[in-house]
Parts: structure tokens; C-alpha cells; sequence
């Protein structure tokens, strides 16, 4: 009996040496292995990178508009497994809401303030520092340093600045540096960001920083354009007399357009998101003291109403993607025609 | 309109100031281009060529000297004052207009009395575009075209406010050997149909002999030789001036000159009245050989070209300083089979001596 069992396992052993020998599992390995692993080479080597799209882009994406079809979604609610019913009723919700409208309204009109006023800006003074020799590396470092500094802190420093506090707080004489500056031109104080202080003023206080922290980020931009640009245009120009004036519109703009466009969707892009800067100088509050929420943002909507209301949430982000949407559509169509590339 | 370089000098400062040791691009150049005539101002890159072109243009300022345009001193006159035309090297087309926009930017630049009305502007663009023969073309983007109507455009470009001068830089460098050739009879033509007085810059022998009434050689800033090309190829004033014009080049011999004969390798090649005794370097053009058994020139045979209208024949010998020596004969001329050694007696008038150590000319009587 025991012989037999030995040599039955010998037996064995010697089939699947000779398997594992023959040319059959070579053919195999090669074959099948190898080629299926060439095939899908180039997947296996994108595989890590799909694996984290799809966790933190493609998910949220995807569960953004599933919750935001959910009636009345909360993840409170998910949680204790209550079933939802499909339905618009968060975008309407969202549209009805009255603090929505404020939002839209200080979005769009920071948007519309501050992307002209900041290209415009940004083209003047790439075009100076393109223009200048002397310390133009020097000033070129200082216009990018609010860049790299942290817009909350650089909040603070503004809420400081536009300050005024008359008789309270731990300093009663204290009074921002543009009241003092107002106050030299003989002009009186305005309050720019306290108690009682009036829309249009939060609102110049709210573009006058956005402007300054959009500045680098399009100097940059625009003076590498400019100083790719072939200088022999310039001598062709002068060549045939060309007006300054002239050089800078026809010759400059057209060849900076690439740039421009580029400048001025990114942009809106960034105006449409724009939030941290509010609370950067007003504080979560999101405006004046006795005047919460004055200068809420459409993500500021979203922010306060995740953790509550995460259908509403997410129906308010698809309409402010869907505005970007639009508004970008319309920037590219624009661009396509007025850009040279 | 006439152009006077009058000890014109430009002196580019050391760019590393502690170094030292400025760059003379151009060394007192005069010269005086006649009036409605081609010049083609040529000599390897570095020579200062371009320089001198741009200082004409007024793009850059000379060291010291003068410009006249007729008799008008223009040395301190901006481009835009000067009523010159240029065609850039790559042609620096505005490459967002169109070509019809392209030519009219320099009409449109006009203010004041010289301002013309549009129907005038278009007329003239139209007229100078027909000229170029692009006129076709007028509604196409500089990227839509191919490099020789790019080179037209610049130049109706530049024709177009009927400049004074028209200076060109590189005119053909950028196009391929077929378009060059044809391009050049274009600059030729344009420039005799329009009269205008047209200086421009190359480093092709070639191109400047082809189409220029005056050549100018340059070699380091300096002035080595002007005149009418065939003059100048026959009648070098140096070895750099004999080196550079002539395809195939100049050969180049070591000589000797003993009682008036000239001696190369040895062997006595030909009488040299008038010279006195000295080493010498000798140049030969390729057409100044003739294939004679008793010639004095021996030379080893290493190949024969033939090109059909004449034959070319590369040879070697131990006193020669170029890579081969090459002459062309006639085509009726034929090497025996396993000839390896070519005589030649030459032509005296095709024979150019220079000094050994100034390697300017040395004259002898024919």
C-alpha cells in the first residue's frame, strides 16, 4: 500500500516536471503572459494615476450629481438610511433661496470689478518691467511677492489698512493707513470694513485686494510673453515710423494675445471661486460687523451648507460649474476670434 | 540717391568690463555707393557687414564717421527719418496680419501731410505687391506662404513708402538653393525696375557676383576690395580677397620667385617680369590651367569631375595649401586611361602673386 502511494506521488511529480519543462508552458508564459502584459502596458503604468483621479476627481464628481438629484440629501440622513426620491428639488431650493441671489450678485460683480481692472494692471506694469534695465529683477521679485504669501495673512494685513476704529477697542486713535492717506488729501474718513460700514465700501476694499493678490500670477505670465516676443518686430516698426501708441496696439497686444486669453480665463475662473480672500479680510463672517454674509460668495454658499444640507450643496456647486461653464465657453469663442496664435 | 560712408567705425564695447577689450565691427569704412545701383556688401560671418547695413539703417549708431544720403547728412537721423526700406534676414512679418496688412502698416504709419487717403494706400500696396508678383496673395497670413513669398512680402514691405535706400540683410540665406537662385533675378529685376539704390549683405560669393553692379569684401570690419564683381574676381588685391570669390576656389601654391621666374615645388612654371626674388604664395584660378605635357606644373591626378560642359580634374602637389588642387579644362580634354601624373603650363593673366607675410598682391608685367 505504502509503495503505492510513493509511487503514485513520484509518479506525479515526475508529470508535473516534465509540464513545467515542456515547451508548452514556455509557449505559455510567453504568449500569453508576456503579450497580455504589452497589450496592456500602458495601462498598468497609468494605473496608479487612474486609481487617484478616480478616488478624488471622477467620485466627487460623479456623487456631487447624484446628491444633488437627491431630494432633500443630507448625510445625517444617509448615514440612519433613510431612502431618498429623485427630484430638482435642491436646484430649486437653491435658486429660491434668498441668500443665494446676495451671493451670485457679489461673485459676479467682484468678478466683473477685478479681472479687467487686474489684466489691465498686470499689462502695464509687465510692459514697464519688460521696458525698464535697472533693478527690473529686483521689482520683478517684489510684484511677485504676493504670490507666495499666504492670502489669509495677506487679508489681515488689508483689514488693518482699511481699518477704523474711533474711540474703542484697545486703541481708540487708531485709523487705517488709507484713512490716513484720505486724510491727507484733505478728505474725511471712510469707513471702509467696520460696523455699519456701507456695500460700496466693502466692495472697493474686496477689489483692491483681490486685484493686488491676482497682480503676480498675470505679470508673470504676461512679461514671459512679452519677452518672447521677436524684437525684430520692434525694429521693423521703427524702421517704418511706427507710433508708439501704434506698436502697442497692432504689434504688442496682437502678438501678447495668447497670453492675454489665457490671463483673462483663468481669471474668471478664479473670480467665480472666489471666497478665501472674504474671509481673509471680514472673517467667516463674511462681511462688517451687524451686516453677516453682506459679501457671501457662491462658495461660501456651498462651504456653509455642507455638513447640513450636502444636496443643496451640491446642487449650488453644479450651478456655479455650469455659470463657469458658460462664461468660459464665451471666453474661448471670444478669444478664437480676437487671438492670434 | 547716393549713399557716402564716410570713415564710418563701430566699436562694440567688452561685454566683461574687467576683461577689457572692445570689438571693432567696423573699421573705418568709406566708400560711396552711386546712386541707383545694386551693392552687395559681402565677407564671412563676423566681417562687420550687417553691422555697417544696420548703421545705414540707423538701428545702430556708429562709433564715429559719417552717412550721407546725397548730400544730406543723415548720421544722427532716426530709421523712421531716413526714408529707408529694410528686409530683415527671417523677414519679420507682423505674422497677425494678413500680407494686404502687412504692406499697408507702413502707410498707415504716415501722419500729417505725407497721410494719404485709403484709396490711395490700397493702389499703392496693390501696385508695389504686383511688382513682387504677390498680388495674389494679399488676403493670406506670412505662415500660409512658402519662404520666397514670405521674402516678398518683406520686400514690398519695404518698398512700399518708396524708400530712398533699400537695405537688405541676408536677402536669400533662408531660402532653399532652387528658390536662391531664382529670388536673385527677382532682387535684380525689382531693383532695376524700381532704381532705387539697393545695399545688401551676404556671405555666398556667389550671390553677390551674380546680381550686384558693386561688391564691397569686408573682412574684420575693414574694407579689403570694392569694384564690379568680374573686376574684383579678376584682379584681387590680396589672398583673402582671391581666396573668397571663385567656385570652385582659387587654388593656393607655396612659389618661389628666382630671376624672374616663378617656381612652384621646384619645377620653373612661369615668367614673372618685374618681380625680384622672394617666397611667394601663388594663386591659381581654376581656369588658369592648361593641360600641356610639357607644362611645369606637376601635378598627381586623385579624380576628374565632369560636368558635363567642362571637366574638372583633382589633382595633388606637395607645395599646394589648399585641400586639392583643381582645375577645369575643356571638356574635350581627356586623361589617358591609368594616367596618373597632369602637366600643366598656365595662364598668366589667371596667375596672382602675393607676399608671404603682408599676403597683399605682388604685380608682375604679362
Amino acid at each position: 500500500m505504502g509503495e503505492k502511494i510513493k509511487s503514485f506521488f513520484a509518479g506525479l511529480w515526475q508529470n508535473i516536471r516534465t509540464f513545467f519543462k515542456k515547451r508548452v508552458w514556455q509557449g505559455f508564459c510567453v504568449n500569453v503572459l508576456y503579450k497580455k502584459f504589452d497589450r496592456y502596458k500602458a495601462w498598468i503604468y497609468l494605473l496608479p494615476a487612474i486609481v487617484l483621479l478616480m478616488i478624488f476627481t471622477v467620485w466627487p464628481i460623479f456623487n456631487t450629481v447624484r446628491m444633488s438629484l437627491l431630494e432633500g440629501y443630507t448625510s445625517m440622513k444617509a448615514v440612519r438610511g433613510v431612502e431618498f426620491e429623485l427630484g430638482i428639488g435642491n436646484f430649486t431650493r437653491v435658486l429660491k433661496y434668498k441668500g443665494f441671489i446676495n451671493c451670485l450678485k457679489n461673485t459676479v460683480l467682484l468678478t466683473v470689478l477685478t479681472v479687467p481692472i487686474s489684466t489691465f494692471l498686470a499689462l502695464l506694469i509687465a510692459v514697464c518691467l519688460n521696458s525698464i534695465k535697472w533693478f527690473s529683477r529686483a521689482l520683478q521679485t517684489i510684484f511677485f511677492l504676493p504670490y507666495v504669501t499666504n492670502s489669509i495673512a495677506i487679508g489681515m494685513v488689508f483689514a488693518a489698512m482699511f481699518n477704523m476704529i474711533l474711540g474703542g477697542g484697545v486703541r481708540p486713535d487708531f485709523v487705517g493707513v488709507v484713512n490716513i492717506v484720505i486724510e491727507a488729501f484733505g478728505g474725511d474718513y471712510i469707513n471702509w470694513m467696520n460696523a455699519g460700514s456701507e456695500y460700496w465700501a466693502n466692495i472697493v476694499v474686496m477689489t483692491v485686494y483681490i486685484v493686488w493678490n491676482a497682480l503676480p500670477f498675470k505679470i508673470l505670465i504676461l512679461l514671459g510673453g512679452l519677452q518672447s516676443v521677436n524684437k525684430q518686430y520692434y525694429e521693423a516698426a521703427k524702421v517704418d515710423a511706427t507710433p508708439r501708441w501704434r506698436v502697442f496696439t497692432r504689434i504688442t497686444i496682437p502678438l501678447l494675445s495668447p497670453m492675454l486669453a489665457y490671463v483673462i480665463i483663468t481669471g474668471f475662473i478664479g473670480g467665480f471661486k472666489e471666497y478665501s480672500s472674504i474671509v481673509g479680510v471680514f472673517g467667516e463672517s463674511m462681511g462688517p460687523a451687524g451686516n453677516h454674509y453682506a459679501l457671501d460668495t457662491m462658495v461660501g454658499f456651498i462651504y456653509r451648507a455642507i455638513g447640513n444640507q450636502e444636496g443643496t450643496a451640491s446642487a449650488a456647486a453644479l450651478i456655479l460649474f455650469a455659470i463657469i461653464l458658460v462664461v468660459t465657453m464665451i471666453n474661448l469663442y471670444v478669444s478664437k476670434k480676437k487671438t492670434h496664435y | 540717391m547716393k549713399v557716402e560712408l564716410k570713415n564710418l567705425t563701430k566699436i562694440f564695447p567688452s561685454r566683461n568690463k574687467k576683461v577689457g577689450g572692445e570689438v571693432v565691427a567696423v573699421n573705418d569704412f568709406t566708400f560711396t555707393i552711386p546712386d541707383g545701383k545694386l551693392v552687395g556688401l559681402l565677407g564671412p560671418s563676423g566681417c562687420g557687414k550687417s553691422t555697417t547695413l544696420y548703421m545705414i539703417s540707423g538701428l545702430q549708431k556708429p562709433s564715429s564717421g559719417q552717412i550721407f544720403f546725397g548730400d544730406e547728412d543723415v548720421t544722427e537721423l532716426t530709421p523712421e527719418n531716413r526714408g529707408i526700406g529694410l528686409v530683415f534676414q527671417n523677414y519679420a512679418l507682423y505674422p497677425h496680419m494678413t500680407v494686404k496688412q502687412n504692406i499697408l502698416f507702413p502707410l498707415q504709419n504716415l501722419r500729417g501731410e505725407d497721410r494719404m487717403p485709403k484709396e490711395e494706400m490700397l493702389e499703392r500696396a496693390y501696385r508695389v505687391a504686383k511688382l513682387v508678383q504677390i498680388d495674389e496673395l494679399m488676403d493670406r497670413k506670412p505662415s500660409e506662404l512658402s519662404g520666397g513669398q514670405q521674402q516678398r512680402v518683406a520686400i514690398a514691405r519695404a518698398l512700399v513708402k518708396m524708400p530712398r535706400v533699400l537695405l537688405l540683410d541676408e536677402p536669400l540665406s533662408n531660402l532653399d538653393a532652387r528658390l536662391r537662385l531664382q529670388t536673385r533675378e527677382e532682387i535684380r529685376r525689382i531693383q532695376k525696375e524700381t532704381g532705387i539704390t539697393t545695399i545688401f549683405v551676404t556671405h555666398d560669393q556667389e550671390e553677390a557676383m551674380s546680381i550686384s553692379d558693386v561688391i564691397v569684401v569686408m573682412k574684420l570690419g575693414v574694407v579689403q576690395q570694392t569694384g564690379k564683381p568680374q573686376q574684383i574676381y579678376d584682379d584681387p588685391c590680396n589672398l583673402f580677397v582671391a581666396k573668397f570669390l571663385g567656385t570652385p576656389p582659387i587654388n593656393v601654391f607655396e612659389g618661389e620667385v628666382r630671376a624672374e621666374k616663378l617656381y612652384i615645388g621646384g619645377a620653373a612654371v612661369l615668367d614673372v617680369p618685374g618681380v625680384e626674388d622672394r617666397a611667394v604664395y601663388v594663386g591659381i584660378r581654376p581656369e588658369g590651367f592648361i593641360p600641356d605635357a610639357n607644362g611645369g606644373l606637376r601635378c598627381e591626378v586623385s579624380g576628374v569631375d565632369v560636368m558635363g560642359r567642362d571637366v574638372s580634374i583633382v589633382s595633388r602637389h606637395g607645395a599646394m595649401l589648399t585641400p586639392s588642387v583643381r582645375s577645369i579644362v575643356d571638356a574635350d580634354y581627356k586623361l589617358a586611361e591609368g594616367q596618373t601624373e597632369v602637366a600643366y603650363a598656365l595662364k598668366p593673366h589667371k596667375v596672382f602673386l602675393f607676399a608671404k607675410d603682408t599676403e597683399e598682391r605682388i604685380y608682375f608685367g604679362v
